[in-house]
């Protein structure tokens, strides 16, 4: 998947040691889980599923381990998208992945405002109410309990650009493409999530 | 609200920027990460990089540039000029590009467009269209294509002169037959995931944009649109994306010789109205 480069080139400028793994033995040996992703639902879940992530991954999370989906990779923890039809998402928070629809340019690409929807949240640490990062998305998560969005975004509609729960973080932006807000995020989820 | 990007384009040469960028402040304003970092702390959306190199070697230099320069980097950036297939998609993606600009290569071979999509995915895949306007009045008379007569507001034309435009290649040299608008059609339709559109009429005049070229295809596709060629004051830019509808707007030797910063402009647009990332 396209990003894992930019994803691990920051964290690298970051001081952080990553690994990229294509098969899901030796997974709970890891500190932090990052699945970044550019690409369609169907093809990504696929390959999640011959590469046998599916259950490792799930249990990753289930053991309470930090987790961060980044843009295709927050939308795969939902249960099902609209991009694929029939194909089963990771289901590991409620809800589902929709198209923008209207009279918007697709996909949503640029920089847009993300305004906190939560004060507590860790990940948000040295940030202001509202920043902004590089998006690059045709769909967006729907999730079924509203108190799992931390962060909303303006496009034609609001729509959830960042979610949490529990252990588990999802950024429907790129902060590996968003300078100093995505050094500092990326930062937070690797020294305090 | 999404945000209007401004993005500087660097030329770039056998593995050094060319087209003279001037910044005081750099060491070496011929090396490409530098002038990037430097576009980085103007704030700078995006950067494309255009590869004018023509030899063989100089496109693996190419690739070795946009290694060092992903490292440094962390923008969006797209890579652009004498793509001719899959393979050197793959190699410049691989190397941490994030875009990928298809122009000649598009136009010879269409179906480039909807394979580099389906294997990469068309948020990579942009692709670049030189206009020039068809436009006999105005080239018979010897007078500068469709400029005097323009309504600079509303991009309109006086009489006689026809909102038409044609694709060419090779540095505006060859004629391709074919319409711009329609052509941006089809790249959409093929899978193109933006169109960089540069106006061959106004491109280096700094007289601004082509407003109506730009509203013109902006409005005929649902992919973002980067305006190009012309810019030479802010209120160009407050232009093309008022009038001119552009998602983004390109520019070079505005940037590079230092006459105003990326900020600069942005300041300007900001206090217009204009969303802009500060």
């Amino acid at each position: 998947m396209g990003n894992l480069y930019s994803v691990r080139n920051t964290l690298a400028s970051l001081g952080i040691a990553t690994d990229t793994i294509g098969f899901a033995d030796r997974l709970m040996r890891y500190d932090k889980l990052i699945l970044p992703g550019v690409g369609a639902f169907g093809d990504a879940m696929k390959e999640l599923r011959q590469r046998g992530f599916v259950g490792p991954v799930k249990e990753y999370i289930a053991a309470g381990r930090p987790f961060l989906g980044i843009c295709l990779g927050m939308q795969l923890l939902f249960e099902k998208s609209q991009e694929s039809a029939g194909v089963e998402g990771l289901g590991v928070i409620a809800g589902t992945v929709r198209k923008f629809s209207g009279r918007l340019k697709i996909p949503h690409m640029g920089w847009n405002k993300i305004v906190r929807t939560s004060v507590r949240s860790r990940i948000f640490r040295s940030l202001k109410k509202d920043f902004y990062a590089y998006f690059c998305h045709s769909f967006f998560v729907a999730p079924t309990d509203k108190k799992v969005v931390i962060g909303e975004t303006r496009y034609g509609i609001k729509f959830a650009s960042m979610v949490e729960e529990g252990n588990v973080y999802g950024m429907q932006f790129h902060p590996e493409k968003s300078q100093d807000v995505g050094w500092t995020l990326l930062r937070n989820f690797i020294e305090i999530c | 609200m999404l945000t209007k990007r401004i993005i500087p384009c660097l030329d770039v040469k056998d593995g050094r920027v060319v087209k003279g960028v001037r910044f005081v402040s750099l060491r070496d304003a011929g090396d490409p990460v530098e002038t990037a970092k430097e576009y980085e702390k103007q704030k700078a959306d995006e950067l494309v990089f255009l590869d004018i190199t023509a030899s063989h070697e100089g496109r693996r230099t190419m690739v070795e540039v946009v290694r060092r320069v992903a490292a440094n980097l962390f923008m969006p950036f797209t890579v652009g000029g004498g793509i001719r297939g899959i393979g050197d998609i793959r190699d410049l993606l691989n190397a941490g590009a994030d875009k990928i600009s298809l122009n000649t290569a598009a136009v010879n071979n269409p179906k480039l467009i909807s394979e580099a999509a389906r294997r990469f995915g068309s948020q990579c895949i942009v692709v670049a269209i030189d206009a020039k306007r068809r436009d006999p009045v105005g080239r018979l008379a010897g007078m500068p294509v469709g400029r005097e007569t323009r309504n600079r507001r509303t991009g309109k034309l006086a009489d006689r002169q026809t909102n038409s435009w044609e694709v060419v290649t090779h540095g505006g040299r060859k004629p391709t037959g074919l319409d711009a608008v329609a052509w941006a059609r089809r790249a959409e339709k093929l899978g193109a995931g933006e169109i960089l559109l540069t106006s061959m009429d106004f491109d280096g005049t700094k007289d601004g944009f082509d407003i109506a070229l730009t509203r013109a295809v902006s409005d005929a596709v649902s992919i973002p649109v980067i305006a190009s060629g012309g810019a030479g004051t802010k209120a160009h830019f407050f232009d093309v994306f008022g009038c001119g509808r552009a998602d983004a707007a390109l520019a070079a030797s505005i940037f590079h010789y230092g006459e105003f910063t990326v900020g600069d402009v942005k300041k300007y647009l900001k206090k217009k109205g204009v969303e802009v990332r500060i």
